[in-house]
């Protein structure tokens, strides 16, 4: 039913660790599917409810927020921070209908090029699967 | 309102992104979305070329926004930056989009759909731009005196080299005494000079200078602060604290030497590692009829699949001393790949084969096998398996992370690599600064080195680290919080208590209880800007403006 279905996916990675992590990827020439487009953050903790909501409200399929491993916060724990807030707007998207499944928050190091391409591969598919949004929540 | 006037440059890189998306056609696309008035594909954006006709295109184009569609704004933002200030353009004026490393590299099985991507980047970066606004550095003083962590050969150069050019150096070392791991070894490769000839002269040299303070037993404890203004406190040998004001930091911490429990019944009497062989050699009293030395023992397996790159020098110096001065000794060296980069290194590999050390190479699917005070190996040249006696069996064995860089590089937040090696900003733009500004690295610190690389790595380091204390100032980026609507705020304190830095302070007003930035400390990381819940806080070049334009922009919208 998917077939030939190609979602959109908003991706937030922090400048330190995970777009670093995509970066690393790029120069190991790792591909991935291309449906993500990446907004640079400095840090996780910058990305608001009101972003995720707006990403799938403006067409967005999935949202992926990706962040330093728990320890390696280049602001200490912003990443810890962002968490806390993810676990809030994981409730209102399931709650709003959106499902949870679209959103995901992953840790990523600047080391893990590798890493960061089989998130974005396994998250692609796995929304893919999931179908188009819109039509759901627009409005 | 000021007329926004956005210019597109287009990178080729060469055939790196022109090779693999269709860059005319993104550049037609540029050329259609909303403010943009000019747009141009460059050959290589960051050659002198490129940067010319980025600043002649601003001048003749009147533009007031640059969006530059290239590699990572990680390591060319700062290039295309000074290009705008070069234009008379304020540079947060900037904007830089990522369609190399984000694009044509990892989708270069898709000409088409790169392409496509290439045009949802550029569009995104260009609705950034269209809202972005100019910001002006905060300038701040840098103390210059400077603390260099670990005191073996590379921090010793360093705090040697930094007093030298007249700066204050703090050196703390965790051991008892200075002089890292060549306190253990007996000859440096490739001229077989005394290592404790170095590393005496290097103590030396440190404790005579008057402006080099030097603490063992000494471990550090908090971090704080930013390039220029760091305080650093520090558990002294007399169970006492030291607070150390800084303006850098070098970590020159070293790595330690695998123990393999486990492997080829190691036990440290007769079954010893390379660094084991250095020691007794140093004490003289190494007198043994026959040496097998196995290589890459613990490494370049599934789990550290590194090569530590001085093992095998190690091991061919050894067995060569050991056969000079006793020429009646056995030695083999039983190895996968022998590794001896560098002028000398095949040099010193010939004369061991010279003077009679016997080279086999082993076959990774038929590694040697343990018998009874002998090795079996299989022997490629002959074609079978041949048994070697040994009196003493030395492993050679990588260097490997401190088991405390990990705690070290959260207090410096600076990142480690998946070896637990503390990782570069930059393989070959920045190898010996962090990502961090203000924090530099040398020695095995970053990656096994031999004495000689980590001495050139120390003196590079200073040297980049001195490029701050010779100016005296810096510009802190302006990438901060600030109190955009004080009207808004209602002094709650969430931000306060949220800002990792203390950068954030809630003061009496006499419109109430308000919230004060307190910019040189702020970092940036936005977690005041997004938990403000009145709205009263902006993040600069980050605002919530500009990143729902870059998300309305993900759909075409």
């Amino acid at each position: 039913m998917n077939k030939g279905f190609e979602p959109n996916i908003v991706g937030f990675a922090c400048n330190w660790c995970s777009y670093a992590g995509a970066d690393l990827a790029g120069t190991s020439r790792i591909k991935y599917p291309p449906n993500i487009k990446i907004i640079r953050v400095m840090c996780t903790g910058r990305v608001t409810p009101a972003f995720i909501l707006k990403s799938f409200q403006n067409g967005a399929d999935g949202v992926l927020v990706a962040g330093c491993h728990p320890g390696d916060c280049h602001y200490i724990a912003g990443n810890l921070k962002c968490e806390k807030i993810m676990d809030v707007v994981k409730r209102l998207v399931g709650i709003l209908g959106i499902g949870k499944e679209r959103l995901r928050l992953e840790w990523v190091s600047a080391s893990e090029g590798g890493r960061f391409a089989d998130v974005v591969t396994e998250f692609t598919e796995q929304v893919r699967e999931l179908g188009p949004l819109s039509g759901k929540s627009q409005g | 309102m000021e007329e926004v006037r956005i210019g597109v440059f287009v990178c080729d890189c060469g055939s790196n992104i022109a090779g693999f998306l269709d860059v005319p056609e993104v550049v037609t696309y540029a050329r259609t979305l909303p403010n943009v008035v000019f747009a141009k594909e460059n050959l290589y954006s960051c050659s002198e070329t490129g940067i010319t006709e980025i600043k002649n295109g601003v001048k003749e184009n009147n533009l007031t926004r640059v969006v530059v569609a290239s590699c990572t704004p990680r390591t060319h933002e700062p290039t295309f930056r000074s290009a705008c200030v070069e234009a008379d353009l304020n540079p947060f004026y900037f904007e830089m989009v990522n369609i190399r490393e984000h694009c044509s590299w990892v989708h270069m099985q898709d000409r088409e759909k790169a392409t496509d991507k290439a045009k949802d980047l550029v569009r995104i970066g260009v609705a950034k731009a269209a809202l972005l606004e100019a910001q002006e550095s905060i300038v701040a003083n840098v103390n210059t005196r400077v603390l260099v962590i670990g005191g073996g050969v590379a921090g010793l150069t360093a705090a040697v080299s930094f007093s030298r050019r007249g700066f204050e150096v703090v050196l703390i070392e965790k051991e008892r005494k200075p002089g890292g791991r060549l306190n253990d070894l007996y000859m440096l490769y490739p001229y077989n000079i005394k290592a404790s000839d170095v590393i005496e002269q290097k103590i030396s040299d440190a404790t005579s200078s008057p402006l080099i303070e030097i603490h063992t037993s000494s471990v550090i404890k908090s971090v704080k602060g930013y390039v220029g203004n760091y305080e650093v406190c520090v558990d002294v040998d007399d169970g006492k604290s030291l607070d150390i004001s800084c303006g850098v930091i070098v970590v020159a911490t070293g790595a330690s030497v695998l123990e393999p429990w486990g492997l080829y019944n190691y036990d440290g009497q007769n079954i010893i590692t390379q660094l084991e062989l250095e020691k007794r050699l140093k004490r003289g009293d190494l007198s043994v009829g026959s040496i097998v030395m196995v290589q890459c023992v613990g490494a370049r397996i599934e789990k550290r699949n590194y090569c530590s790159k001085i093992c095998c020098m190690t091991a061919i110096k050894n067995a060569t001393l050991i056969k000079e001065a006793n020429s009646g000794t056995n030695i083999f060296i039983l190895y996968e790949d022998i590794q001896c980069y560098g002028v000398e290194g095949e040099a010193l590999l010939r004369k061991a084969k010279e003077v009679g050390v016997r080279f086999v190479n082993c076959d990774t699917a038929k590694p040697p096998a343990m018998g009874d005070r002998s090795i079996k190996v299989y022997h490629q040249a002959l074609g079978r398996e041949v048994e070697l006696r040994y009196d003493l069996l030395v492993l050679s064995t990588p260097m490997i992370a401190r088991e405390d860089a990990t705690a070290l590089s959260r207090l410096l937040r600076v990142p480690t690599d998946e070896s637990g090696f503390f990782l570069e900003a930059h393989v070959k733009l920045r190898p010996i600064d962090f990502a961090t500004d203000g924090i530099y690295l040398c020695g095995s610190a970053h990656w096994p080195a031999d004495v000689r690389e980590s001495i050139s790595q120390a003196m590079g380091a200073v040297a980049r680290a001195s490029i701050h204390l010779t100016r005296g100032f810096v510009e802190v980026d302006p990438i901060v919080s600030t109190l955009a609507d004080e009207d808004l705020c209602v002094g709650c304190g969430l931000c306060a208590a949220l800002c990792p830095y203390g950068a954030i302070e809630i003061i009496e007003t006499p419109k109430g209880k308000k919230a004060n930035m307190i910019s040189v400390a702020c970092k940036g990381c936005g977690v005041c800007g997004s938990t403000c819940y009145h709205r009263a806080i902006k993040m600069n070049h980050f605002s919530n403006e500009q990143i729902s334009a870059q998300i309305a922009a993900v759909a075409g919208s």
